[in-house]
């Protein structure tokens, strides 16, 4: 089964998860979020969100709590870097490899 | 209607023909005077386009892209090292499948600085993906250049219409404008592949991966390598396409039949000189020459140089005795490029290798060398003699 019936012959893509690959394979650090700290998670009601606001590739969800989805995150650490809370760690991937769970 | 006009007027007015919604070009030498006129008729009212100045040739080729993408019948055109400045553009536009029509006016490349005319300008983009015509009179101009628009339009593949600079570019020659009223017949209005929408937002051509993946809709979606097969495979079709095309004109507007090799006297010839533009037709004297000397010899026009028609360039050249490939441009480091493409060809078509013609390559005209026809027919003399001249650059004096 190949790509020849595919309805481009270029490169394209729509918003949308998938769209560029799975590019969760290119993450060295995961953003790992503690649920003692997020704000709606704490709160339990929408709040704050400032990791699902700042996302470039939407892989952070508007629920309560927050989910990260984990195919697609780079790890660029933006979402870390924005919450007010500091509720979100950068971990290095191979504490999860050595675990057999990447 | 005919006119008396240059050949840089003769390629506008196949883009008015056309019906070029964009323009966007930067003046180099010998190409300016035609983006100049194509800005004087939008200018006039006479053209209904939207002409873009830029600030470069790699500008210029970028919003060609854009246009295109977003659905515009878009033309370009630029010489020497404004198309090389383009390069990366170039590619870009053919592995995006932009449908975009560019005429090269043939120029010598720097260094050393040089406004005058030979081949290594688009012959050096000759692995770019675009569609290569070239034109060897002023008539050719104006005709490839309206059916250059239909050809990409039903590849998807960029087209380069080259002339040679100031031999054509320049020079006052007459020849027939097609009406306006039948254009319609031979060229429908544009209808992209895809066009940018507003409405239904995409990214087009982001970063590919090597591997195929699936998309949004999950569909199986081509890796870099899938995308870049199709266009070779297109292509290669496209000569089809090409003869096609050249078909169609012929039945609106009553010219063409040699879209992609043009003989003269080929057919007893013994031996066959083969070339690019408008030197092919100059050799057509000297072949005359040659013949009242008692010499069976032909010339050979390559029309189309991407695709290399390599069928027909075979057929062409099979039972001759001997070709002789005078260029304008060469790969440095070996030969000229066509003369390669040529004996690839006859190596691939000729079941009989024994009875393959031998292929010498000469270089004539670089950076405008005057090309004398006394010069031609006197290297010819001494190929037919069995040894071409040492070197083999025409009247080079060292």
């Amino acid at each position: 089964m190949g790509t020849r019936g595919y309805r481009y012959k270029t490169s394209h893509s729509l918003p949308g998860p998938g769209d560029g690959g799975n590019t969760g394979s290119w993450r060295v650090e995961r953003p790992v979020i503690d649920l003692a700290r997020c704000t709606p998670a704490r709160q339990g009601k929408e709040a704050c969100f400032a990791c699902w606001l700042y996302c470039p590739d939407v892989v952070v969800s508007r629920t309560i709590p927050p989910e990260i989805d984990y195919e697609y995150c780079k790890g660029c650490g933006i979402c870390a870097e924005e919450c007010p809370t500091k509720a979100i760690t950068m971990v290095d991937e191979s504490v999860y490899h050595e675990h057999g769970e990447g | 209607m005919h006119v008396i006009e240059t050949g840089n007027v003769a390629a506008a007015l196949g883009v008015r023909l056309a019906g070029a919604q964009v323009v966007a070009a930067y003046p180099i030498t010998p190409q300016t005077p035609l983006t100049e006129k194509l800005s004087e008729l939008i200018e006039a009212g006479e053209m209904d386009a939207r002409y873009v100045p830029v600030e470069s040739e790699h500008s210029a080729l970028a919003v060609c892209i854009a246009a295109s993408s977003a659905g515009a019948r878009a033309f370009t055109a630029t010489s020497a090292n404004g198309l090389l400045y383009m390069h990366e553009q170039v590619h870009w536009a053919a592995g995006a499948r932009l449908p975009i029509v560019m005429c090269v006016a043939n120029r010598a490349v720097g260094a050393p600085w040089n406004i005058w005319n030979d081949h290594q300008d688009s012959i050096s983009q000759r692995d770019t993906g675009w569609i290569q015509i070239y034109s060897c009179d002023h008539q050719q101009i104006i005709d490839d250049t309206l059916k250059a628009f239909r050809v990409a339009e039903a590849t998807s593949i960029p087209v380069m219409v080259c002339y040679d600079g100031y031999l054509l570019s320049h020079t006052y020659m007459p020849f027939a404008v097609p009406e306006q009223e039948k254009v319609a017949e031979f060229l429908p209005p544009f209808q992209p592949a895809y066009a940018l929408d507003p409405s239904s937002p995409a990214n087009l051509n982001t970063v590919t991966l090597p591997e195929v993946r699936l998309d949004v809709h999950g569909e199986l979606a081509h890796g870099y390598m899938e995308i870049r097969y199709l266009l070779q495979e297109d292509l290669r079709n496209a000569v089809q396409v090409v003869e096609e095309t050249d078909a169609a004109y012929q039945e609106v507007f009553g010219r063409g039949g040699v879209p992609l090799v043009e003989p003269y006297r080929c057919d007893d010839a013994e031996y066959i000189v083969v070339g690019l533009g408008s030197l092919t037709y100059q050799l057509r004297d000297v072949v005359e020459t040659l013949r009242a000397e008692g010499h069976r010899i032909g010339v050979l026009g390559v029309r189309l140089y991407r695709p290399v028609p390599d069928a027909a360039i075979a057929a062409a050249l099979q039972g001759a005795h001997g070709v002789f490939v005078m260029e304008k441009a060469l790969s440095y480091g070996y030969e000229g490029a066509l003369c390669s493409d040529l004996k690839s060809a006859l190596y691939d078509h000729l079941p009989d290798k024994s009875e393959a013609p031998f292929v010498k390559g000469l270089i004539a005209g670089i950076g405008g060398r005057e090309i004398r026809t006394a010069d031609l027919a006197d290297a010819l003399r001494s190929g037919l003699a069995g040894s071409i001249p040492d070197p083999n650059w025409i009247a080079i004096q060292l």
